[in-house]
């Protein structure tokens, strides 16, 4: 079996092809839900009525799809460069971390300076967090992906001593849970009553930042270059490893944004379950926007809706909510395979 | 010609067609090898000439068309096939294991793995046969190693003969070796036709095409473009069938050399995996003037254009720039010291393949005014300057947004020599900057040189092709295992004598002096 390059493939291939990795998508889905006894037509119906059949479901879709959001884009930035940043979800907690120790009265700040504050400093830890896996890679060569991934652990178990130890809350009836943040360290709801928050907004910032970052400036130039061709980048003057260096900047602290939204908009406190595995749904966000950060957003909102409506159809129809897990996997897997073979043709013998 | 016609036909071609997407790479070529004869395939890098190759070897499937070997059809896509009907290929790149000796390499996969006794000693026996039959001189107990070039490729010539090969593909194989080594080649594939077999030989030097071959077939963009027995032929006229046209030879105008704008005294750099560093490295570059570096590849030809272009520092000796030691020595630093540098690989080093000819146009300079300011790119001011190279160098393209892997080899290199030389370099280092490419775009790159040093740059020019360096040079220079010869003035060498020190005869002491 042999890929042969095709250079101008056909409107058919362009539609066709991804056309054909949702359709397959929704077959595998609708076996399992045949396999959980349940008719597949209605669980679809139901996960999609779910996701975006209300007001409200709609509005907890965007929800869900803000930390998203942020860690994708810190995965893309990343991804980019050749910088495989594994570690987002490590990035997360070290700005939830953060926003909990300056949100609860460290900082006597009025809220339009103090919101401000923690999410730089927030910022600022995730992008330490990854400033250790990058600088041994730049200089010692080792690899990111196992050092990131590893920092996962680390972190939630230094996030779980916190909560066991000096960050825990004393009015928590012995709960692993930091004190809730001060009013004025919220993120305040876009539209009162519903639980949609201003997280939201600063994350489809963010997408327009990186976008503006990747197609206008030089960094985003020579982040561009370092990870097509990282020899001729070096070769032709340009510093690769300050490059990277200040790619684990952006996007450690991007990660690091998922934290600080998900603590001051929705939870008001930090606790051990404050993500559902973010920082790794970040890397099927980022690939399936195929690391564009304005894909991004759709990618995130599309995920998020998958969840929130298989949640919802759960608890209706009586198929386990482990199909949103299959589904993105699968629609990540065909969507890359489908993506692939529009410009690639395949020859057996 | 009449004995020609009567020699049987052991290989025959016909109709060969190859496709890959919209790219023509081989269409309807038909040829007859002979028992005896040599045949040379001559043609430029991207005629079709590899791909026919690699279709005959069974490493492609031919869209259409057969292969005969000794009358019976080849399957199609099956390389073990091509060996047992007496098929050998020795590639440009070697196959063979370094770790192990001459006769296990010949032995590895004439056996069944599993078979218990190896007889070591007819098979030993066999090899000093074939070597002696063939002028093939070389150690069956030495490691592969240990090897020259040239050595390795007689193993790689053996390796073929053990497995009865009757017809042998050599593709081009005078690349990597000395004048006396490709004598001594030749020498062999003589032996190989007076003992009944026969040879494809493939090569775009003309010279040596004349020399060794009866007949050459000479392919033009994937087409058979003309066939004529090599009596009946002259250089000229294969060049013309070649490229369609006429070609020139560039003419140096005489010149006194200006004052030394680049000196490197007795540089030593580090060795890198494979490729030995420079060891106690002399040389000046002169204003006006090209210095001309030649040798077998990887005698340390990498590292001296590393060390100039760059990307590596001394770790002794002295390296002044006008005169002046730079502080800090890196890509930048060259090119701020007005350094051009044309790469050895123009897709790995020279252009990123995926980003466009603009982005590609400014890499050297995207940091600087007009292209960036305060960290923002001016695109606008960016593709007018990839405009201006398209137009000055006549890169023929769809356009500066297409990204450059579109491009054919020649008009990439035409980017990368506008990107280049865009600044009014005073010192050009060209690493093989022709190789690779059709006539017309040599002619172009190498007038470009010439015009650089009549405007008063000093051009350091590396090559592997030793008429290359000949015809272009003021001073030639022979670098061998790091170590450079003193400066040979043009027209005091001929080319055999040059060869003497490419094979590293006259170096003894040469360190010490430097």
């Amino acid at each position: 079996m042999r890929l042969e390059p095709i250079a101008n493939p056909s409107a058919l291939r362009r539609v066709g092809l991804p056309a054909a990795a949702l359709a397959l998508t929704v077959l595998a889905a609708s076996l399992l839900a045949l396999l959980a006894g349940a008719d597949p037509f209605a669980t679809l119906g139901l996960i999609v009525k779910g996701a975006v059949g209300s007001r409200f479901a709609a509005l907890e879709t965007l929800n869900r799809a803000t930390p998203l959001i942020f860690t994708g884009l810190a995965v893309a930035v990343a991804f980019r460069a050749r910088l495989w940043n594994i570690g987002a979800e490590a990035q997360l907690y070290a700005g939830a971390v953060v926003t909990v120790l300056l949100g609860t009265g460290a900082l006597p700040l009025p809220p339009a300076l103090l919101i401000p504050a923690i999410a730089l400093a927030a910022m600022a830890a995730g992008a330490l967090v990854l400033l250790g896996p990058v600088l041994l890679k730049t200089r010692l060569g080792v690899d990111e992906v196992v050092t990131t991934l590893l920092f996962n652990f680390i972190m939630l178990l230094f996030v779980s001593y916190l909560l066991e130890g000096p960050m825990k809350d004393p009015l928590g009836m012995g709960w692993p849970k930091s004190p809730a943040l001060e009013a004025s360290a919220r993120l305040p709801r876009i539209v009162t009553g519903l639980r949609l928050h201003w997280g939201f907004a600063l994350a489809i910032l963010a997408a327009l930042a990186v976008w503006v970052v990747q197609t206008r400036t030089t960094l985003g130039y020579e982040i561009r270059a370092v990870g097509l061709n990282a020899e001729a980048a070096r070769f032709s003057g340009i510093p690769v490893g300050r490059v990277m260096v200040k790619t684990a900047l952006l996007s450690g602290g991007l990660a690091a944004l998922a934290g600080f939204s998900e603590v001051a908009g929705l939870k008001g406190s930090l606790t051990l379950d404050l993500s559902p595995g973010f920082g790794y749904a970040g890397i099927i966000v980022a690939m399936l926007a195929l690391l564009n950060p304005l894909g991004v957003v759709l990618s995130a909102i599309f995920v998020a809706g998958v969840f929130v409506g298989a949640d919802s159809m759960s608890r209706a129809a009586g198929v386990p909510t482990y199909i949103a897990d299959i589904l993105t996997a699968t629609a990540l897997l065909t969507m890359v395979l489908a993506l692939r073979l529009t410009t690639m043709r395949v020859r057996w013998r | 010609m009449a004995r020609e016609v009567e020699a049987e036909v052991v290989l025959r071609l016909c109709g060969i067609t190859k496709r890959f997407g919209p790219l023509l790479a081989n269409d309807a070529i038909s040829f007859d090898l002979r028992r005896g004869e040599v045949v040379a395939l001559l043609g430029e890098n991207g005629a079709g000439k590899t791909t026919l190759m690699n279709i005959l070897f069974g490493h492609y499937t031919a869209d259409e068309g057969t292969v005969e070997v000794f009358g019976r059809p080849l399957p199609p896509g099956q390389p073990r096939a091509a060996l047992m009907a007496g098929v050998g290929m020795v590639h440009q790149h070697f196959t063979l294991a370094d770790n192990m000796t001459v006769l296990e390499n010949i032995l590895i996969g004439t056996r069944p793995i599993l078979s218990l006794r190896l007889d070591m000693r007819a098979a030993r026996a066999r090899v000093a046969r074939l070597a002696a039959d063939f002028g093939l001189a070389v150690d069956p107990g030495a490691r592969v190693g240990t090897l020259s070039v040239g050595e390795r490729q007689r193993v790689e010539i053996l390796k073929a003969l053990y497995r009865d090969a009757r017809i042998l593909i050599l593709d081009e194989p005078t690349a990597v070796l000395t004048p006396q080594e490709t004598a001594a080649l030749f020498e062999t594939l003589r032996k190989a036709v007076t003992l009944g077999l026969s040879v494809i030989f493939i090569s775009h030097k003309l010279g040596e095409v004349m020399a060794i071959s009866s007949r050459v077939l000479v392919l033009r963009h994937g087409r058979l473009a003309g066939e004529v027995a090599t009596a009946d032929t002259d250089r000229h006229r294969l060049a013309e069938m070649m490229v369609g046209a006429e070609i020139t030879q560039p003419k140096l105008a005489e010149r006194a050399p200006g004052p030394a704008l680049l000196t490197l005294s007795a540089v030593h750099t580090p060795r890198r995996g494979n490729a030995p560093g420079l060891r106690g490295v002399s040389l000046g570059l002169h204003a006006g003037q090209i210095t001309g570096l030649a040798g077998v590849s990887g005698n340390g030809q990498a590292a001296l254009a590393a060390l100039i272009g760059g990307l590596e520092a001394p770790v002794r000796g002295g390296m002044e720039l006008h005169g002046l030691v730079p502080a800090d020595w890196s890509p930048r630093a060259a090119l701020a010291a007005g350094i051009a540098r044309i790469p050895e690989d123009r897709h790995r080093t020279g252009s990123i393949a995926d980003l466009s000819l603009t982005e590609n146009a400014v890499l050297e300079s995207y940091a600087d005014a007009p292209y960036s300011r305060k960290g923002w790119m001016n695109w606008p001011e960016a593709e007018a300057f990839a405009r201006r190279i398209i137009k000055t160098y006549d890169v023929r393209c769809p356009g500066p947004r297409v990204p450059i892997r579109l491009l054919s080899g020649g008009n990439m290199q035409k980017l990368i020599l506008g990107r280049a030389l865009a600044a009014g370099p005073r010192i050009i280092l060209a690493n093989q900057p022709v190789r690779g490419l059709d006539i017309g775009a040599v002619t172009f790159v190498h007038a470009e040189l010439v015009a650089a040093r009549h405007r008063g740059a000093a051009v350091l020019l590396i090559s592997e092709d030793l008429d290359e360096v000949m015809a272009l040079s003021d001073v030639i220079h022979v670098i061998y295992e790091g170590q450079l010869s003193p400066a040979f003035p043009r027209g005091s060498m001929s080319p055999a004598e040059l060869g003497i020190w490419m094979a590293g005869d006259g170096f003894e002491g040469a360190v010490d002096a430097a």
